[in-house]
C-alpha cells in the first residue's frame, strides 16, 4: 500500500510468529519535542531471557513501559501472543496484563503494606482464593526467594536487593508467562547484582517464562542474557546473541562493550 | 513557521505578531487556570465513573473516612474552640455599644453555621489532608507505584482518587458540625462565663434566630468544599513529577488552590443557597 501523502514507511503487519512472545513494530513515541522512539522493531523470543540494552535516556523504560501498555505509541503495533495491544481501552488491557509480571527499577512496592501484604495484593484483587490459602501461596514465594521471616515487615525497612526479591515475588504471584525488568541491577553492590542476576536466570529456567530486562550493565547483560537488543536514538541497531553481539561493529556497541570492560581494546 | 522569512519583515506582520504575543502573553496565566481546572474536573469526573463499577473499594473508603475525620477531630474542636471564642468576644465589646449583647449567642451561631464551619473546616482539613493527599499520591507516582498498580491490572483511580474524594464529601460536613457545636460552647463560655452576658438570652435567641436552613446551608456547602479539596489535592499528586521537588511543588499548589477554591466557592455557594432557600 504506497500512499504519496505519507513520508514514513508503512510499519507491515508482522506474520505472526508462535517463536516471539512479543513483536514490535514501527514504534514511534514523542514527547513534546523530544522524539524518543524512532521506529523500533523488535521481537522478543518465548522462553528465553531478552535483554534490551542502551545508553541512559536512550528510550529503553519508555519502549518497555510500551510493551504492557503503560504508555501509548503515536505509531507502530505491538503484538502480544499475536494480539495488537495499542488500539485497545483500558478495562481491555486489564486482561493482557495478567499474562505480564513486571519489577520495576526501585521495586515499586506499596509502602503502606507490609511485604506480605504486597505480595499478596495481586492474589487478593484478581483471584476468589482464601485467606489461608493466600497466606500459603505467599509464604512459599517468599521462601523460595530466601525472604523467609520477613511477612510483617515494611519495605522501607529492607534493603535494596530484598526489596528487588519481594518486587519479583509480587511479580511471580499470580504466575505471569512474561516477566519485565527494569534495570534490576541498577543501585546494588556486585554481590547483590550476582544474586539478581541468579534471580532472573533461575526464574526463567525454573517457570519457563519469557523474561524481558532492560539493563546497562554489561557484564550481567551477558552472564543471563539469551538474547540481547541494543537501542539507539530510538531504534534497535543490533540484535542477536551474546556471541553474535560480542563480535558486532557497531561503533556505539563497542564503545560499550570496552568501556565496561566486557572485551578489552583492540 | 514563517517566522524570520521576508513576510515576517513587514512592518505590519511585526505589529501583528508583538500583539499576538502580548495577548499570549496576558492570557496565559487564565488558560493555564482553566487548564488546571479542567483536568482536577476530568479526574474528578473519572473518579465518580469508578465508583459505580466493582469492585468496590470498601476498605480504602474506610480508611480514607478514618483519616479524614476521626483523625481531624482533634483539631477542629482546639480551632472551633478558639474561633467561637474570639468571635464572641469580638461580637460582645461590639454590641454592648447599643445594649444588643442579648443578641450575641444567635449572631456567633448564624456566622459559624453557615460561613465558619464550612470554610474554617474546610481549611484545615485542606491543610491536614488535602496537602497529606498530594504528597503521598505524588509519592506514589515517582516511584512508579501508580504505574505498578496499572501493570497489576488494577485501576489506580478506583483504587487511590475515588476513596478520598467520596470520604472528604462525607467527613468534611460531619466535622463541620463539631466544629459548629465546639464553636458555640467557646462562645458561651466567654460571653456568659467571662463577659457576663445573661445565660437565657444567649440560648433562647439561638433557638429563635437559627433554623434548620441555616445548618443545611452549611452541611451542602461543606460537602462542596470536601468535594473540591480532595480533587485537588489528589489530582497535583496523581499527575506530579520531577522527584521530590515536584512532590513538594505539588503538595504547595494543592494547598494554595484548595483554599482558594473554598473561599471563592463559597461566594457563589452562598449567592445561590440564598436564591435557593429564599
Amino acid at each position: 500500500m504506497v500512499s504519496l501523502f505519507r513520508k514514513r514507511k508503512v510499519a507491515q503487519v508482522p506474520v505472526r510468529d508462535e517463536r516471539f512472545q512479543i513483536q514490535v513494530r514501527g514504534l514511534h513515541k514523542r514527547f513534546g519535542d523530544n522524539e524518543v522512539l524512532r521506529g523500533v522493531d523488535l521481537d522478543i523470543e518465548r522462553h528465553q531471557i531478552n535483554i534490551i540494552i542502551g545508553g541512559s535516556g536512550q528510550g529503553k523504560s519508555v519502549l518497555l513501559k510500551h510493551l504492557i501498555g503503560l504508555i501509548k505509541p503515536d505509531q507502530g503495533q505491538i503484538l502480544v501472543d499475536g494480539m495488537d495491544i495499542v488500539p485497545l481501552k483500558d478495562y481491555q488491557l486489564n486482561e493482557v496484563r495478567r499474562k505480564f509480571g513486571m519489577l520495576f527499577q526501585y521495586a515499586a512496592l506499596f509502602d503502606s503494606l507490609t511485604v506480605e501484604e504486597n505480595v499478596a495484593f495481586p492474589l487478593v484483587e484478581h483471584t476468589k482464593k482464601s485467606k489461608a490459602e493466600v497466606r500459603e501461596i505467599v509464604r512459599a514465594k517468599l521462601d523460595a526467594l530466601g525472604l523467609h521471616g520477613t511477612e510483617k515487615r515494611f519495605p522501607s525497612e529492607l534493603s535494596g536487593g530484598m526489596r528487588k526479591r519481594v518486587g519479583l515475588a509480587r511479580a511471580l504471584v499470580l504466575e505471569p508467562d512474561i516477566l519485565m525488568y527494569d534495570e534490576p541491577t541498577t543501585g546494588l553492590d556486585p554481590i547483590a547484582t550476582k544474586n539478581v542476576d541468579n534471580m532472573i536466570a533461575e526464574t526463567a529456567e525454573r517457570l519457563g517464562v519469557t523474561s524481558v530486562v532492560i539493563s546497562h550493565d554489561m557484564a550481567s547483560t551477558f552472564r543471563i542474557g539469551d538474547r540481547i537488543a541494543m537501542l539507539n536514538e530510538g531504534t534497535i541497531v543490533v540484535v542477536g546473541t551474546p556471541a553474535e553481539i560480542m563480535h558486532n561493529d557497531h561503533p556505539v556497541l563497542r564503545e560499550f562493550l570496552t568501556t565496561s570492560g566486557v572485551v578489552g581494546h583492540r | 513557521m514563517s517566522n524570520g522569512s521576508a513576510a515576517a519583515q513587514t512592518p505590519r506582520r511585526r505589529m501583528a505578531q508583538d500583539a499576538g504575543r502580548l495577548v499570549g502573553k496576558a492570557t496565559g496565566p487564565a488558560l493555564n487556570v482553566l487548564e488546571e481546572i479542567g483536568n482536577t474536573v476530568t479526574l474528578m469526573g473519572q473518579a465518580f465513573f469508578w465508583l459505580f463499577r466493582r469492585p468496590f473499594r470498601w476498605r480504602q473508603m474506610l480508611q480514607s473516612m478514618e483519616f479524614i475525620g476521626v483523625d481531624s477531630i482533634p483539631v477542629i474542636l482546639l480551632v472551633g474552640l478558639f474561633v467561637g471564642a474570639a468571635f464572641s468576644l469580638q461580637t460582645v465589646s461590639a454590641f454592648r455599644m447599643f445594649s444588643a449583647d442579648a443578641m450575641v449567642g444567635s449572631t456567633v451561631t448564624l456566622a459559624l453555621c453557615r460561613e465558619l464551619g464550612p470554610v474554617l473546616a474546610a481549611i484545615m482539613v485542606t491543610a491536614r489532608v488535602g496537602s497529606a493527599m498530594a504528597t503521598e499520591l505524588g509519592s506514589m507516582r515517582i516511584t512508579e507505584q501508580i504505574d505498578a498498580l496499572h501493570t497489576m491490572a488494577v485501576n489506580p483511580v478506583q483504587y487511590l482518587v475515588t476513596p478520598r474524594i467520596v470520604a472528604s464529601i462525607i467527613m468534611v460536613p460531619l466535622l463541620n458540625m463539631v466544629f459548629v457545636v465546639v464553636g458555640v460552647l467557646g462562645a458561651y463560655l466567654v460571653a456568659v462565663g467571662v463577659l457576663g452576658v445573661d445565660k437565657g438570652y444567649f440560648l433562647s435567641n439561638i433557638d429563635w434566630y437559627v433554623d434548620i436552613e441555616d445548618i443545611v446551608q452549611g452541611l451542602v456547602k461543606a460537602s462542596v468544599f470536601g468535594l473540591a479539596l480532595s480533587s485537588i489535592g489528589c489530582y497535583q499528586g496523581f499527575y506530579a513529577k520531577g522527584g521530590a521537588r515536584g512532590v513538594g511543588l505539588a503538595t504547595t499548589r494543592a494547598v494554595v488552590q484548595a483554599c482558594v477554591s473554598i473561599l471563592v466557592l463559597d461566594y457563589f455557594l452562598t449567592d445561590v443557597l440564598f436564591a435557593v432557600q429564599g
